[in-house]
């Protein structure tokens, strides 16, 4: 009988998590799709019905017959729409590679620190990560501003004597997402690179290679797995971003984040916005799917 | 081992310098004495002064500290949890897709989540406000503290609990008297990421929110729509010097209990040979 029990009890470690994130995480976009699928209308909530299981079967194949796909139409037609996720997608791949640019050598210099030092270079990576996305973009409102702090220091300096604008511009929005992101870079491809075996560089240096050709061919294809990480890491929230984009990027900056707030919070309109982040679903779906595998691999090798 | 080359240490002090000048400058200037946080007028701690008097960023700080408490601390029940399930059960009817669930939320675009969560609430006939956002803060931080956990227990020992199921201990038992004290810095380090996260979140709790429930950085993002000013600097100073003081504390509370834990084991070997 005890035995019994404590079976159950194990049992619960999986169910409650399981269940948990059945409820929130999954259903929900059940419900998303379900929604875009439906009317817009004048009413709180303002879309139609979703489920009436007062007329039965009848009824639910009454309402399936109802779905419409008008507001998928409504994205097509709209070029708007189309422009928003192909410059979501190009922005973050930019950005993407900007990061892993500036994360690899920060991730390079910290494996090859002196061990002693490693610790409390790790603590200071993460402990941007820990304060707060919206603090830190704020932060550069008052860096990139036309009167702001680095066109002062520019000018003083004698670089240049008009004011740069890059408050307000694609640029700004490339150096919020490389900011925000770098420590998710930088963490992966640090510990992959600390893991290496140092005397595999030796070897190939012994064999002839410079060190340039070294690092090609030795460090940096046994860095790829935390390359692809924080690529991936970097890349797919960024495509999404809403906060960047609307406190650095401009009035004409199109970001598919962006577009689905205002289709929520300014028009109101529940049915696009679904469709919108359902689409937006379909883009991630396949670089979520490669992290998960990435996520799943990394797990079976510290096994 | 090689020396640490210039190129290295410029790197990582150029690194070091973007990461850490912007937070540096904003706190800075939320003791500039102008209005203006881009010209500084001399040393003033006015900002702070005032802060004190704005009734309903006081409100919204005390919403945001109880919606991270309780979310933090539910999400490291479930995160834990989640993270011993990924571990200790390699087989079982839909792992696939647990794992999938587990790791999704870590990269889903924040509009996403708070979109899906927000219909969800309307869908069942929640009434939206302080405890829709709990609930949806608990969902996504728990991930994170599943996979902190999870890494922990990757490296932990299974032969002494193992020693203790063999010893007629029972799986609960085990778990309580072995695993957790082992993976207890983990969890805490857990805890303190998903404290941090709901602290922070700004998307997911505007889509969850109702009537009555605004949280700081909710706040402090409308302020930040009209402009900037000195007073939200004084915030993000405060915000940033409680994350910074916690991190400090986690990060000792940790290394003491590591060292601990290894005088402990040293011992225990020591007695046994």
């Amino acid at each position: 009988m005890a035995k019994l029990a404590s079976a159950f009890v194990s049992r619960l470690v999986i169910i409650i998590p399981y269940a948990w994130l059945l409820f929130f995480f999954l259903i929900p976009f059940f419900i998303v799709f379900r929604i875009s699928l439906s009317q817009t209308t004048v009413a709180m909530p303002p879309y139609t019905p979703v489920f009436d299981l007062a007329g039965g079967f009848a009824g639910i194949l009454e309402k399936v017959r109802e779905f419409s796909m008008d507001n998928y139409v409504w994205l097509t037609e709209d070029v708007l729409y189309f422009n928003a996720y192909v410059s979501s997608v190009v922005i973050a791949a930019v950005s993407t590679f900007l990061t892993l640019l500036i994360g690899y050598p920060i991730a390079y210099g910290m494996a090859k620190a002196p061990r002693s030092l490693r610790p409390m270079l790790l603590m200071m990576v993460i402990l941007p990560f820990w304060t707060s996305f919206l603090i830190r973009v704020y932060a550069w409102i008052a860096i990139l501003k036309p009167e702001g702090l680095l066109n002062q220091f520019l000018i003083s300096a004698g670089i240049i004597d008009q004011p740069l604008i890059i408050l307000n511009t694609n640029t700004a929005i490339y150096i919020g997402i490389v900011y925000s992101y770098l420590p998710f870079m930088v963490l992966p491809i640090y510990s992959a690179l600390e893991k290496m075996d140092h005397s595999l560089i030796e070897a190939a240096q012994d064999l002839g290679c410079t060190p340039i050709a070294a690092f090609w061919r030795v460090t940096f294809p046994l860095s790829l797995p935390g390359v692809v990480a924080g690529c991936l890491l970097v890349f797919i929230p960024a495509v999404g971003e809403f906060v960047i984009p609307d406190l650095l990027g401009g009035s004409e900056t199109l970001m598919i984040g962006k577009t689905l707030w205002n289709e929520f919070n300014s028009n109101r309109d529940w049915p696009v916005s679904s469709a919108v982040a359902i689409i937006l679903l379909l883009i991630l779906v396949i670089p979520i799917v490669y992290f998960q595998n990435v996520q799943a691999k990394a797990d079976s090798e510290g096994r | 081992m090689e020396r640490w080359s210039r190129f290295n240490i410029a790197s990582v002090v150029l690194g070091f310098g973007f990461l850490y000048l912007p937070i540096v400058l904003l706190v800075i200037f939320s003791f500039n004495e102008s209005k203006l946080v881009t010209v500084w007028a001399g040393f003033s701690t006015k900002w702070y002064a005032q802060l004190w008097h704005n009734q309903s960023l006081l409100d919204a700080a005390w919403v945001t500290i109880r919606v991270a408490l309780i979310s933090a601390t539910c999400a490291t029940v479930l995160g834990t949890l989640a993270a011993l399930a990924l571990v200790r059960y390699t087989r079982f009817r839909g792992r696939v897709l647990f794992s999938g669930m587990v790791y999704a939320p870590l990269v889903m675009p924040e509009v996403i989540t708070g979109l899906s969560l927000l219909l969800l609430f309307v869908a069942i006939g929640f009434d939206r406000g302080f405890w829709t956002i709990t609930l949806a803060h608990i969902t996504f931080t728990m991930c994170f503290v599943a996979v902190v956990v999870q890494s922990r227990l990757l490296s932990f020992d299974q032969s002494i609990e193992e020693a203790a199921l063999d010893l007629g201990a029972t799986p609960v038992r085990t778990f309580f008297a072995i695993t957790l004290p082992v993976i207890a810095p983990a969890v805490f380090s857990g805890w303190v990421l998903a404290f941090t996260l709901s602290l922070d979140d700004l998307v997911i709790s505007s889509f969850t929110t109702g009537p009555g429930a605004t949280t700081l950085p909710m706040k402090i993002y409308s302020q930040v729509r009209l402009g900037v000013t000195p007073e939200i600097n004084a915030i993000c100073t405060i915000l940033i010097g409680i994350v910074a003081l916690g991190v400090v504390i986690a990060s000792i509370v940790t290394k003491r209990r590591e060292v601990q834990r290894e005088r402990d084991e040293r011992a225990a070997f020591a007695a046994i040979g």
